[in-house]
Parts: structure tokens; sequence; C-alpha cells
């Protein structure tokens, strides 16, 4: 087990309207089994015995799979791994090591506090059309409708996003088209989605504009840097599916 | 008081579809004219929350999430029972019923476990609906796997992160509701308080987490969907947040609390690795349909695993339990880890550790078919621990996982403050002294989609729907107090930090009151717990104001509830002389080291009746009748 | 963006193929004809506001795009690392673009404008005369040696601009297949270097070789 020292330059910004700042932090005896996360409650709790407000930020389950914990460290969303920070572990980083942690930054996600950002664009989207309309109570016995495995599995993999936010804050144009194009691939590949299929992407997608983010240039970082994997071959399906729905649906 | 438990006469079968038919309707006109407020946004909350709205009603949902989709249902990972019998293996309602009952040691209404069991094949139908995508065979229907507790293939999920998936199915649910206008969100918004006037439930006062108002919300009734307290131990497989504050609150308000000492001790978590450690990580226990439990023969044996013989390899579950070996109840296999530590023959760097080996998996199956089968979970080990469980055996130690107690609440899922109802993990109902992996996806959705649709509107319809207003004496006192609590703790300017009082609480409630108790233990754990309540109450420290994002205060708030509810455990333990599930007093087991329930004496629910701050809980009886199964001592041998 | 590049692309290759004929060893005879054929051939000459409105839009639409994308994230990070998988091309797209744009206009002023207005040597083909084209290249080329490398230069960022630009433009219209995206991969690389290389070549030869 080793131990180490670290300097941490965190972004502190006590609310949405202050002005923030990277402040620099000296941390001692870091253990390398700790999880990033970890290593920041340590700060914290150092932080709160000098009287010092402690470093606001998100987090939740700590097994990657709620999306809350959201920071860019090093320049990177969730860190030098392909991962969740909160399954980022300080074996990644070296004794003596400069640290950078800033929250995700994109004009659809302000700054609450510190590395808190307002994540509430992605549920607007979601609103917007992101569901199967059907009632509780309604549904026919669950295999009466076979679904191939293939398409069953590509559809889990589109599911399997976590609503983290990495892809926009991983794009030069904070653009969340990952994400947005997760849900519509899904639903698109699905028998159940296919209702509303082109409403579902023409909403989904204005919407996605509305709130702000940046538009698609196919860098593929986002998909490099989310944690779940999710590929680029969804961006080009909600591509069909939105310029196939643009030309041919009844919506004027 | 007596407990009335609302259980319909008549045979177990037709219970629930009597129970609907005499249920109370509201006019479709009607519902709009309803304000119906659900607090927590996991399966249970969104689920209820996107049904009611799908009725007509007016839904409000909090939760101190910035996202419903981020409630800690997402965490689950195994996947959801449900009688559906597609495998053709001889599951039927009434096994999951028999199960689910015995599973849960005879500690559970057989009228609840058996609408629950005859609910779940609608669930399955409602998720695939709503394109959650389970896993499937290649000719295109769902597939199923086994689970402990249960010698049928009834498990339906989507690879490691079923819980995800359905969570996001009643999530998409909820949006569509709320694109409607149906259902109002409040997100980063936390409930403190409930509100109670004459005798009923009226409302609740939240705090928003960002500009730390204290606001009232009226409603014509208040749904708890808050999950369970298993934080209560500091370190469990909860998310961080998770919390009794709600339920606690409503605790205080008159609602009575079910069985607060049963909590379930999962035995497939990642050990702990040292004092830092934030939470522990659970992976599922669907793993140990290919992994073998296994420590060495021998005490204090420090050889890689690898190098141990397969002659010096004790697999203690398969030896104890020949019949469902690897297989048996989450209680049993917990116990059973914790006992072959305690005679020092556990493994790793702590020793709180026993061997989950795949090589004889990988053997039988190569390591491609393991991979699809587990491949996230292993990834997950490696990253946490930096060890690949390809080539060395996992370390597993069992970890808290869940609370079977909770909210006492009727079979309408009503607690005893009228118009108050607890759902999900946050009710006591459906589980006993243990509860089936795989089984909490599904009373939580059961709940939600297809029994508060019924019950609640049975409640409203002989209420009425009188105006609402916040502007009311009890509103006022309850907002006061709300905002006299958060003053206390950000005047008091002590020296202990919450984080550090939180561990102690932990520390206690799991040595004292967690995998095995004693009357002694329980006893001692009772004089810490009122220390560590007194030095809360008067050396905590809360840096920072209300009017701000302030995650120490809101810790501070939780951990106060902790307290009380911890004490509250610790009585519940030493109340129940018997061994039951996951209660296991020491004093009471048979030869062999099982459980050893006492029948006689101890066939109830208990229900704790809060009378005062520092005062003696009173302890009610709601006798458990079991017309349909026998009581026989469990045996997985 | 994607429909503009994919056409700017075809541009590239009929003028590719077209400028080939600068190899022929006829004294540059047929790149006269085939110049005059482009400036005078009506069809020709329509097809040369489709392929300058292609030019406005694809840029028109990079800026607006760019601006939008810009005002997308306010505040920059403090540190930015790219990760290992994403290409730098990709990334700068606005930077390779517009050097090739600049060199475009360069490129205008030393052989378009002066060909349709001003530029009056000729040349007798098989007894029809023709404005010297070919002798206008070969100059250029070899006397204004800082032309030629600013030409080479603007062929290694067009080869960039190409690179992300041709698969990406298919991404973009939804075009994605298992099985056929990575042949249009492959296909952009091909052209992404052989076009430019092909152009590449033509001040390389008339500097050292002609």
């Amino acid at each position: 087990m080793n131990t180490m020292n670290l300097t941490l330059k965190i972004w502190r910004q006590p609310n949405a309207k202050a002005k923030g700042e990277m402040k620099s932090y000296k941390i001692s005896g870091i253990n390398d089994h700790m999880s990033f996360l970890e290593m920041l409650d340590v700060l914290n709790e150092d932080l709160q015995k000098k009287n010092e407000d402690p470093v606001v930020f998100d987090h939740d389950c700590r097994e990657g799979i709620c999306g809350s914990c959201s920071l860019v460290i090093n320049g990177r969303p969730h860190g030098p791994q392909q991962t969740t920070t909160c399954q980022l572990h300080m074996r990644s980083f070296k004794d003596g090591d400069t640290i950078y942690i800033e929250p995700w930054r994109a004009k659809a996600f302000p700054v609450i506090k510190d590395l808190m950002v307002d994540r509430s664009a992605f549920d607007r989207i979601q609103h917007s059309g992101g569901y199967v309309s059907v009632n509780t109570g309604s549904a026919q016995d669950a295999n009466n409708l076979p679904i191939g495995k293939e398409i069953a599995d590509e559809a889990f993999n589109s599911a399997t996003c976590i609503g983290c936010g990495a892809c926009v804050a991983a794009c030069k144009n904070a653009s969340a088209m990952l994400f947005v194009s997760a849900k519509i691939s899904q639903l698109a590949m699905l028998p159940q989605g296919q209702a509303e299929r082109k409403k579902r992407a023409e909403s989904m997608v204005a919407q996605m504009d509305a709130e702000g983010f940046g538009a698609c240039t196919n860098t593929g970082a986002c998909s490099a840097e989310c944690p779940k994997e999710i590929s680029m071959a969804n961006i080009a399906m909600m591509n069909r599916e939105y310029l196939g729905a643009k030309l041919t649906s009844e919506a004027v | 008081m007596i407990l009335d438990s609302k259980i319909p006469a008549g045979p177990l079968a037709e219970k629930w579809e009597k129970h609907k038919f005499n249920l109370k309707l509201v006019n479709p006109a009607n519902k709009r004219k309803y304000d119906v407020i659900v607090v927590g946004s996991g399966l249970a909350g969104a689920s209820a929350a996107a049904s009611l709205a799908e009725l007509g009603y007016n839904v409000k949902v909090f939760t101190y999430h910035d996202s419903p989709r981020r409630a800690h249902s997402i965490a689950a990972q195994g996947g959801i029972n449900a009688a559906k019998n597609y495998q053709n293996d001889g599951d039927s309602i009434h096994r999951l019923f028999y199960d689910t009952i015995k599973g849960g040691d005879y500690r559970a209404r057989e009228g609840n476990v058996y609408r629950l069991a005859q609910v779940s094949v609608d669930i399955i139908d409602q998720c695939v609906a709503q394109g959650v995508p389970f896993a499937r065979e290649y000719g295109g229907l769902l597939s199923n796997r086994s689970f402990g507790g249960a010698q049928v293939s009834r498990t339906f999920y989507a690879r490691g992160q079923t819980g995800q998936q359905l969570l996001l199915g009643a999530y998409s649910a909820m949006n569509r509701q709320i694109a409607a206008g149906k259902v109002k969100l409040y997100t980063r918004c936390e409930m403190l308080d409930l509100v109670v006037a004459d005798g009923k439930a009226k409302g609740i006062i939240t705090r928003n987490l960002i500009t730390g108002a204290i606001e009232s919300h009226a409603g014509h009734a208040v749904l708890l969907c808050t999950g369970g307290y298993g934080n209560v131990y500091y370190l469990s497989t909860n998310a961080m947040m998770c919390n009794v504050t709600a339920t606690w609150r409503a605790h205080k308000r008159g609602a009575l609390f079910g069985n607060p000492s049963f909590t379930q001790i999962h035995p497939t978590c990642i050990p702990v690795s040292g004092d830092y450690q934030s939470k522990l990580t659970l992976m599922s226990e669907s793993l140990r349909n290919d992994g073998r439990v296994w420590v060495p023969m021998k005490a204090g044996d420090n050889r890689l695993p690898t190098d141990i013989p397969e002659e010096e390899r004790d697999y203690f579950l398969e030896r104890k339990y020949p019949s469902f070996g690897n297989l048996v109840p989450r209680d049993v296999a917990s116990r059973n880890a914790k006992y072959v530590c305690d005679e020092g023959r556990g493994v790793g760097n702590t020793k709180l550790a026993v061997y989950l080996d795949f090589a004889d998996a990988i053997k039988r199956d190569t390591e491609a078919v393991v991979k699809a089968k587990y491949g996230n979970l292993f990834d997950m080990y490696q990253q946490i621990t930096g060890e690949n469980p390809y080539k060395t055996p996992m370390r597993i130690y069992p970890a808290v996982h869940y609370t079977m107690g909770g909210l006492w609440v009727d079979y309408n899922l009503m607690t005893t403050v009228p118009g108050c109802y607890a759902l999900g993990e946050a009710n006591f109902s459906d589980h006993g002294a243990n509860r089936l992996g795989a089984s909490a996806l599904m009373q939580g959705l059961a709940d939600g989609y297809f029994v508060i649709p019924y019950t609640l509107g049975d409640y409203l319809a002989s209420t009425g729907a009188g105006k609402l207003s916040t502007d009311t004496p009890e509103f006022k006192e309850a907002l006061d107090g709300v905002q006299k609590r958060i003053a206390k703790l950000l005047t008091m300017k002590g020296e202990k930090t919450v984080d550090e009082l939180h561990r102690k609480l932990g520390l206690t409630i799991w040595d004292y009151c967690g995998m095995s108790r004693t009357e002694e233990g329980l006893k001692k754990a009772k004089a810490i717990v009122a220390d560590i309540k007194k030095e809360f109450e008067t050396n905590v420290k809360v840096l920072g104001g209300n009017e701000e994002m302030n995650q120490s205060l809101e810790k501070a708030l939780r951990l106060a509830d902790f307290i009380e509810l911890g004490a509250l455990m610790i009585q519940d333990a030493l109340d129940r002389n018997e061994s039951c599930g996951g209660h296991f007093r020491e004093e009471y087991q048979t030869p062999e080291g099982e459980a050893l329930r006492d029948d006689d004496n101890f066939a109830y629910v208990s229900a704790y009746e809060y009378t005062g701050d520092n005062q003696a809980p009173v302890l009610h009886k709601e006798v458990l009748q079991f017309e349909n199964v026998k009581l026989t001592q469990r045996s997985y041998k | 963006m994607s429909l503009t590049g994919l056409f700017l692309v075809s541009f590239l290759l009929v003028h590719l193929s077209g400028n080939f004929l600068l190899y022929r060893s006829d004294n540059g005879d047929a790149f006269n004809l085939y110049s005059h054929f482009m400036s005078t051939n009506g069809v020709i000459r329509v097809l040369e506001i489709g392929l300058l409105a292609g030019f406005l839009i694809h840029i028109f639409t990079a800026y607006i795009l760019t601006q939008r994308n810009k005002a997308a994230r306010p505040i920059q990070y403090a540190v930015s690392a790219s990760n290992a998988k994403v290409t730098w091309f990709s990334r700068n797209m606005g930077l390779s673009g517009s050097i090739v744009l600049v060199f475009l206009i360069i490129h205008l002023i030393n052989f378009y404008f002066p060909f349709h207005y001003g530029y009056d040597t000729y040349v007798d083909i098989e007894g029809t005369s023709y404005k010297d084209m070919y002798t206008l290249v070969a100059t250029v080329f070899k006397n204004e040696w800082w032309y030629s490398i600013l030409y080479i230069l603007a062929m290694v960022l067009l080869s960039f601009h190409l690179q992300h630009g041709f698969a990406s433009a298919f991404q973009t219209l939804g075009l994605e297949h298992k099985k056929y995206t990575p042949i249009i991969k492959g296909l952009g690389t091909l052209i992404s270097v052989l076009v430019p290389l092909g152009f590449a070549t033509m001040p390389v030869y008339f500097l050292f070789f002609n």
C-alpha cells in the first residue's frame, strides 16, 4: 500500500452568480486503495477541521451507476480512465502529482456551487419524448412480443447511459448528441418505440437545441470518455431518425 | 391502539380480487380534484407517480437528487422475480408466494406476499411494454436465471443493471406525465417533516437544497417512497444520500415503525479496505450461480488462493447445505461467512473476507461464457480492488444491503397516519425477516404500479376533495420546527464533524446490531448510542449557512434521525427474544447454528409508537396468521 | 456541412483529374483545351455558380456552427487534455478549413482571375487560338517558389480536413453500418491521402522536373 502527497487545484465558486476561481490545496497521506471521491472526503474533513467550507460535489451511489458524480480531472471528464469518477481509484495517480479538478463546463450545465452543476436540461430533453406512451395495466403478455437477441442487446447497449453528462463535458462543442441519441436509438430499435418514432426524434432534438447545447462535429470525444462506452453509432442513428422524421412526418 | 392489517377474508388466491372490488372508486372527472404528494422517485415513487397521474390525479414528486433517475433503485443489479413460469420448471404464483414467506422466515403477512406474487407477472408485461431491454434468448423470448432461496429460474434481468433499466422505464412513464402536466417535479428538494392535521396527513415541509428555502406543500395524501435506512450503519451498499428522515419524521408524527431491527446483510460485497472507506459495493448475488464460496481448511493459511490445493479448501456452503449449496438465502450465506472468519479462516489482508471462485465455471464453460454473464461485475471488481477475478478468486464479505423493516402499513399500504402511505423499501410489509434476491425490485414496482392506484382511491373517495391550504397552524408549527432544527445545528459550532459521528454510530450498530446480536451487546450499544446522541446534540460541527448548497447541513439533519432510529433498532432487537432471518440472536440458535424461531411467542410484527423525545417507545404487536403455510424450521440442506 | 462537403469532394476529384492533363507530354495542349472547355461551356459555367454556392454555404454553415458551439461553452477548462482516441484533425476542422480557404483565395488570384480577366498569352492548337493556361501554371509554380510551398502546405491541411470530413459527412447523414462504415472510413483515408497528394505533385513537378 502506497501513500502519497498531492496538490489539488479545485474550482471554487460559492454560488451560481458568483465568480469562481481555481484554489490550491495540499493533501497528504492518501492511500492508493482510496477512491477519488474518498480522497475528496479526506480533504473535506481536513477543511472542516480548519473551519473552511468543504468542497461541494455531486455524488451518490459510488458504484458507477447513478450518474451523479461529475468531475473533470486533469482536463478529462471522470479522469484518466474510462469510468465514473467514483470508480476511479488513487492508484491511477502518483506521489507528488498536481491534480486539477473542475466542474462540467457547458452553458446548458450552469454551476450551482464549486464542482456541482445543474443537469436538469437532460431531464427536460427526456420529458420531451423519451418514453413509450403506455399506461399502467394495458400491456400484453411480455412473451407475445419476441425481440431478436441482437436487437435486444443493441437496445440494451444504448440504454446503459447513466445520464452523467461526461459526453457534454468532453465534447469541444458541449454537444449532448450522444446522450440524446442513446435514448432515441434505444426506442427506435425496439418494436415498442415504433408508434412515436418520428415525433420522438423531432421533439427531443428540438428540446436539445433549445437547451443551448452545441452541435456535433463527430470528433468522437463523447464516446471515448463515456463511462458506459455508448457508441457513436447512436448519433448516426439519431441523425437518420431525425432526417427521416423531418422529411416525412406530418408535423409542419 | 389496535393494529388492523385490513387483510380481506376469504381464500388466499381471491383476497386481492375481492378487495379490489370492495375498494371505493373516485370518478374519473373527480380525480383531477385531488393532489397527491409522492416523496422519492425510485421504483416505488416513479411507478406510483406515473400510474396515479395516468389515472388523472395531480401528482407532485419530490426528490433530493438532481434528477429522478438517480434514485438508488438504479443500483440494483441482479434482477426481478416474477412467477411467469416461462421456463416450464414448476414455478407458479403459489411457489413464489411460498418461497418468499419461507425466505422471510415466516415473519411476513400471507395476504401481502400472495398479492405480491400475483402482480409480479403484470410487472414484467408492463416493463416490456415500456421498452425495458430485458435479456432475451435467440428466439426473441425473455431469458431467466435463478437466484438465492429458490429452486426455479424466475428472475428476469438486464445484464448486471436490471435496477437501472426498470427505473428508467418508470422514469420514462413519469416523464410522459410531466410532459402532460399531470406530474410536477421538484428536484433537489428534501422532505423534512410530515404535516398532520385532524389526524390525517395533509402535506409535507421541504428544504430546497440549492437555495435553502423551507417550503410547505399540501396534498390530499402523502406517499413516502423513500427507500430503506441501511445507512444507519454508515458503511452499507446504499447510496451516500439514502436516509431515514422522511419515514422517521412520519414516525414521529404518529406512524408506527415496523420491525426496525430486520436488516439484510448481503453476502457478496467487496470487502472493506481501510478506515477512509465511504461505502461498500455489492456484486450481484447472481454470481453465486457459478462462483463457489470457500476458505482454507486451516486457520491462518496465508498462501495465495491459487496455491491452496483442492483438498485443503473448505467449500463451506456446499458442505453444509448440499441441496442449495452456494445458493442459500442471503442471511444464511452471510452468517456462515462470518463464522468462518470468526474461526480465523478469513482471507485477504484484513482476514475479513472469503473467496468466491470462478475457476471451475471458467474451466467448464470457457472464460467467454463467464464474461458474457458477469463481465461488467468482474470489471467493477477489478476497478475497485485492482485484482483480476478471471485469474484469482474474488474476495467477498457481507455488508448491509437492505432493510426489511420500515413504516408499518396495512394491506392498502397506509401507515397508521390516515392519508400517509409507505411504498417499496420504506414500508415493512412483504419480506418478513429476510428478503430474497430479486424481490426488492418486484415489491417496489408492485406497490407503485399495481397496488397504490387501487388502494389510494378508497381513502380519497372517503375523505373528499377538500380545499387545501398551507396556511394553517399545523403547517406553521411544522415549518417552525424545521427552521429551529436547522438553526440549532448551524449555531452549535461544536468539534465533531457529521461524518465522524456517523462513522461511530455505524460501527456501533454494525458490531452489536448487525449480523449477529446478543442481549449483552445490545445493552452496551444502547448506552453508546445514547452517548452519541448527546454528543451530536451538543458538539456537532456544521459550517456554512442555510441559504446555500450545504451538504454538511443535509448530512447533519439526516444523522439526527439515524441516531434516533439506531436506538429503536436496538430496542427491537432486544425485545425479540428469538432468531429469525436477518435477526440472529446468538442466544437462540439450533445446535447446527441456524436461526431458532420462537413461533409461539414471536410470530408477530413489532410496531413501535413514538411517545416523545428520550421516552421509551411503545410496542404494539400485529399477530401474524398463517392459514396456508406450515411454519417449519427453515432448511436449505 | 455534410452535403456541401461531399459535393466539394466531388469537385476536387474532377479538378484533380483535369489537372492531370498537365502531365501529358504535348506542351500543354490537352490542358489548354480542357481549360478552354471549362471556361466557355455553358453547362460548366452554371455548375461553377453551384460550386461557388457550395463553397459559400459550406463556409457559412461552418461559421454558424462554430459560433453556436463556442457559445455552448462560455467558460473554458483551465486544463484540457484530449483523449488519445480523438484525432487532432477532427478537433481542428475550423483551423484546417480556414487555412485551406486562405489558400483557395490566393489560388483564385493566381489562376482563376488572371485567366478570365486580363491574361492574354495565347497558344495555337490545331489552327485555333487558345489562352495558354499551361504556361501560366508552369510559370507560377516555377518562379513563385513561395507559392508552391504554400500550395503543398495547403494540401497537407486539406488532407487533414478530408481525413475527418469525408467519413464524418456520412455519420452526419446517418449512414452508419457495421459492414459499410469501415469501408467508408477506408475510402475517406484513401481520398484524403491521394487527392491532396495528386495536387501536391504539380508544384513539385514544375519546380524540379520541368
